[in-house]
């Protein structure tokens, strides 16, 4: 039954997308007040009818209702309770319900918080986020209804897939969602701006938070997908440049210059004509990635021909969605006035060099991820694009933003002075050139360039620091009167400068991983030791544990230092789940401070030996850690009274306060 | 600077750093992409060692051999053609005889193909799509490769 309700439940959010997207609409051509204000209402009921039907889904799983279809091929009734309610979107259908769930919850938060926009834009946006809704509803009731019934209901589930059993699944995907599925409120915005004809500062005050708050979420479901991938899949890499990791990074990256251009849109006016196209081309690229994801086209080219509707749908949506989009772009966007005028050394003309080299570093990778695809398509010739690919291309592409980082935030509007903001810079370059030095005094064969890479970490970090020293003048004016400029700082100023050290925190984690990081391979008896770093395991044995619904192989492991002290123990494991006949290699971590001893074990061979996969990984944590601290920054900006949700201020006091660097 | 100078300048930049990133492209293309080649394919065309390539294909049923420190060697069948493999290394969870494969690495001068990768996607089907169609080109596909997940292989393990 509560399946029957959740599908009908989700047919009428269908219903009420097509009214929200059709009515208000007309309203506003034929100035009919009771039809215009048909969109916030039907905005909130769509939400809550898509709300309902995912909880139905989920109670479904959580009472393991095994005559749904897509429970049983996806649960199983020994699953805790909690992996019973994450393979809710650990399955295409049921995240497709996560992505309109999602969807839908950021349409009526427009409508619900949007009551300053003006009446006209508020609406364009609102229909144009309801047609993407529509398309969304469209394609989960004819092609992927996750309410299907099997008519003999059997006992028992398929189980989830056990690599996806795991609490990094909990929070991964819903992050990533609601950062692809946010930018789809600047497109929104942006198509309503290009439907009037008219854009003002005001529309990047609105599309700001938005935009900050999809894109917080993006970088901290990357990082949290980039450690599960790091400790589940037992390869000890946190970064593969597999297409479906492309597919969040091109959004990311998209996002990342947008956010940048609405600054520059929001404090002069200019670049309006590119902010637009930023927006429209990161969601277009969250369209693209969950296509990518979704239609199975990735896992075959062929497959899309075998199950066509699929991917043949969500084609059709991404053709008319972006096709759409960039037509009426063409289109209107000459329509809209100029703004003010940069000299090409000043904070603008940072923010459009971060832009440039952002949207093409984000290029290279979609060609990446693409021309597999498009190879085998045309010539049927298979290729394979990895990562020596990325690092020829994407990575060069990054070096200039990143050097360039420290610049931006102490270079003046409109016309900068790079002498001046060198001098300022002064500390943080002499700090980066002690860390070069340092780097070559003390690796011993590690690559040539990992102590730049270290000193370009140290220059972006105490960058951002020297950021916020010269707003506060501290050690130039007494210490109190620096507290107190300090705690005026607008907490975007503190949020840029969060945001810019985490981007530091984690390329200092890669290079340290990239270049430092050690490996060994051994099989191991019983009373055996292997070394790594200044570590030393002995393999004590094996051991069986069962789980609620695996059994666990683990291997136990006591951890010395080389001179003997006990550190501790390790236990990797080899975990068997039966009802699907699959078994995962469970990673064993140790943290020792940032850096980590990664050990995953093999199949046991027929001599009793255990072969044994063992990295030392330094520095790795900052990967995550710097993810962390530019969610924090981001998070702090977002709470600038300047800037919070449905509270858009006159842009006249808060630029008079900035005016004053 | 007037507006048409600063346009200049923008489109300018915007140029030169595309044209970066095509040169890195391009550069890229030519050294960094990796074919992929069944045995019948590395046969035929003549691939010279030392140039990097995917191998797919069946692991051939009781040619897995296991030597010290973790050195295997077995052979990678499309049907039609089989092909030494040596690897050094922990095998993935899903690596087993009579299942597909992708390794990756070079040809040495006596043909055997040393893999530094050996690919086992986390695939329920447990057969690489490469490897799919390569047996369908070759003729040795069978229709319930792709329902082996259903099949229970206790014992394939160890």
């Amino acid at each position: 039954m509560i399946a029957e309700l959740g599908h009908y439940a989700l047919i009428l959010a269908l219903g009420l997308a097509l009214i929200q997207g059709t009515l208000p609409i007309v309203g506003l051509r034929s100035g009919d007040a009771t039809l215009v204000g048909m969109a916030v209402p039907t905005a909130l009921a769509q939400f809550f009818f898509v709300a309902f039907a995912f909880a139905a889904l989920a109670v479904c799983y959580a009472t393991s209702d095994f005559s749904v279809l897509n429970v049983y091929e996806n649960s199983n009734s020994a699953m805790p309770l909690i992996y019973r309610l994450t393979s809710v979107w650990g399955n295409h259908e049921g995240s497709m319900m996560l992505w309109v769930f999602i969807l839908t919850l950021f349409g009526a938060s427009v409508a619900a918080f949007g009551g300053n926009l003006p009446a006209s834009l508020r609406v364009n946006a609102l229909a144009v986020q309801a047609w993407i809704a529509a398309a969304f509803h469209l394609f989960i009731v004819a092609t992927s209804n996750p309410f299907l019934r099997i008519a003999d209901a059997p006992f028992e589930g398929r189980d989830l897939n056990p690599i996806l059993q795991d609490p990094g699944l909990a929070f991964h995907p819903p992050f990533l969602y609601l950062g692809y599925v946010g930018f789809s409120i600047a497109f929104s915005f942006a198509i309503a701006a290009l439907l009037e004809g008219r854009i003002d500062a005001a529309w990047a005050r609105w599309v700001r938070p938005w935009v900050l708050g999809a894109w917080m979420c993006l970088t901290l479901g990357i990082a949290g997908g980039s450690y599960w991938a790091y400790y589940e899949l037992g390869w000890g890499g946190f970064w593969f440049w597999d297409p479906v990791e492309n597919a969040s990074l091109m959004p990311w990256l998209a996002g990342t210059a947008l956010l940048h251009s609405a600054v520059v849109m929001e404090k002069r006016g200019a670049l309006k004509v590119w902010t637009i196209l930023l927006a429209i081309i990161a969601f277009s690229l969250s369209l693209i990635g969950t296509f990518l994801v979704r239609s199975g086209v990735l896992t075959s080219v062929h497959a899309f021909a075998t199950d066509p509707t699929r991917g043949v749908f969500i084609l059709a949506i991404l053709i008319l969605f972006i096709g759409g989009a960039l037509s009426l772009y063409a289109w209107r966007a000459p329509l809209l006035k100029q703004g003010g005028l940069f000299a090409p050394i000043s904070r603008e003309g940072a923010l459009v060099l971060n832009n440039l080299f952002l949207t093409t570093a984000c290029a290279t990778v979609f060609v990446g991820t693409l021309y597999p695809l498009a190879l085998e398509a045309l010539t049927g010739a298979k290729i394979s694009v990895g990562a020596p690919f990325f690092n020829a291309t994407f990575v060069p592409l990054m070096v200039p933003v990143l050097v360039a980082m420290p610049f931006g935030p102490l270079l003046g509007w409109k016309r900068g002075d790079l002498v001046g903001a060198t001098q300022r810079l002064l500390a943080a370059l002499m700090l980066a050139a002690v860390a070069v030095a340092a780097g070559f005094a003390l690796q011993h064969g590690g690559p040539v360039l990992a102590p730049f890479g270290v000193g370009l970490a140290v220059f972006v970090m105490a960058g951002a620091l020297i950021d916020i020293a010269e707003r506060t003048m501290v050690l130039r004016v007494p210490l109190g009167s620096a507290l107190r400029r300090a705690a005026g700082l607008p907490r975007s100023a503190w949020g840029t400068a969060l945001a810019h050290f985490g981007m530091g925190v984690t390329l200092m984690g890669i290079v340290g991983v990239t270049a430092w990081g050690g490996e060994r391979i051994a099989a191991l008896k019983p009373g055996e030791a292997i070394d790594i770093s200044h570590y030393r395991l002995t393999f004590d044995g094996l051991l069986q544990r069962p789980g609620p619904n695996y059994r666990d192989v683990v291997g136990h492991f006591t951890v010395r230092r080389a001179s003997g002290d006990l550190v501790g123990a390790m236990e990797p494991s080899r975990r068997s789940f039966p009802s699907r006949n699959m078994a995962t290699t469970e990673a064993a971590l140790m943290t020792r401070g940032l850096s980590q001893i990664y050990l995953s074990l093999g199949d046991p061979t027929p001599d009793g030996a255990v072969p044994v996969h063992l990295y030392f990984k330094p520095q790795v944590l900052m990967i995550w850690l710097g993810a962390v601290i530019m969610f924090v920054g981001g998070g702090l900006s977002l709470s600038d009274r300047r800037l919070r949700i449905g509270a858009p201020r006159p842009a006249k006091a808060p630029a008079a306060l900035q005016a004053a660097e | 600077m007037t507006r048409k100078r600063r346009r200049l300048v923008l489109i300018g930049g915007g140029l030169v750093v595309l044209a970066i990133a095509v040169a890195l492209m391009l550069n890229a293309f030519r050294d960094a992409i990796v074919f992929f080649n069944s045995p019948t394919d590395v046969a035929e065309k003549h691939i010279a060692p030392g140039t990097r390539i995917r191998l797919g294909g069946m692991v051939k049923t009781g040619t897995l051999e296991r030597g010290d420190n973790l050195k295997v060697r077995f052979e990678v069948t499309d049907g039609s053609r089989d092909m030494a493999v040596a690897y050094q290394g922990v095998l993935p969870d899903l690596f087993r005889e009579g299942q597909g494969v992708v390794a990756e690495g070079t040809l040495d001068a006596a043909g055997v193909f040393k893999a530094d990768t050996i690919l086992a996607k986390h695939d329920e089907t447990y057969m690489p799509k490469e490897v799919a169609d390569a047996l369908k080109k070759s003729g040795h596909w069978k229709d319930d490769y792709g329902q082996r997940a259903a099949v229970p292989v206790a014992g394939a393990r160890k």
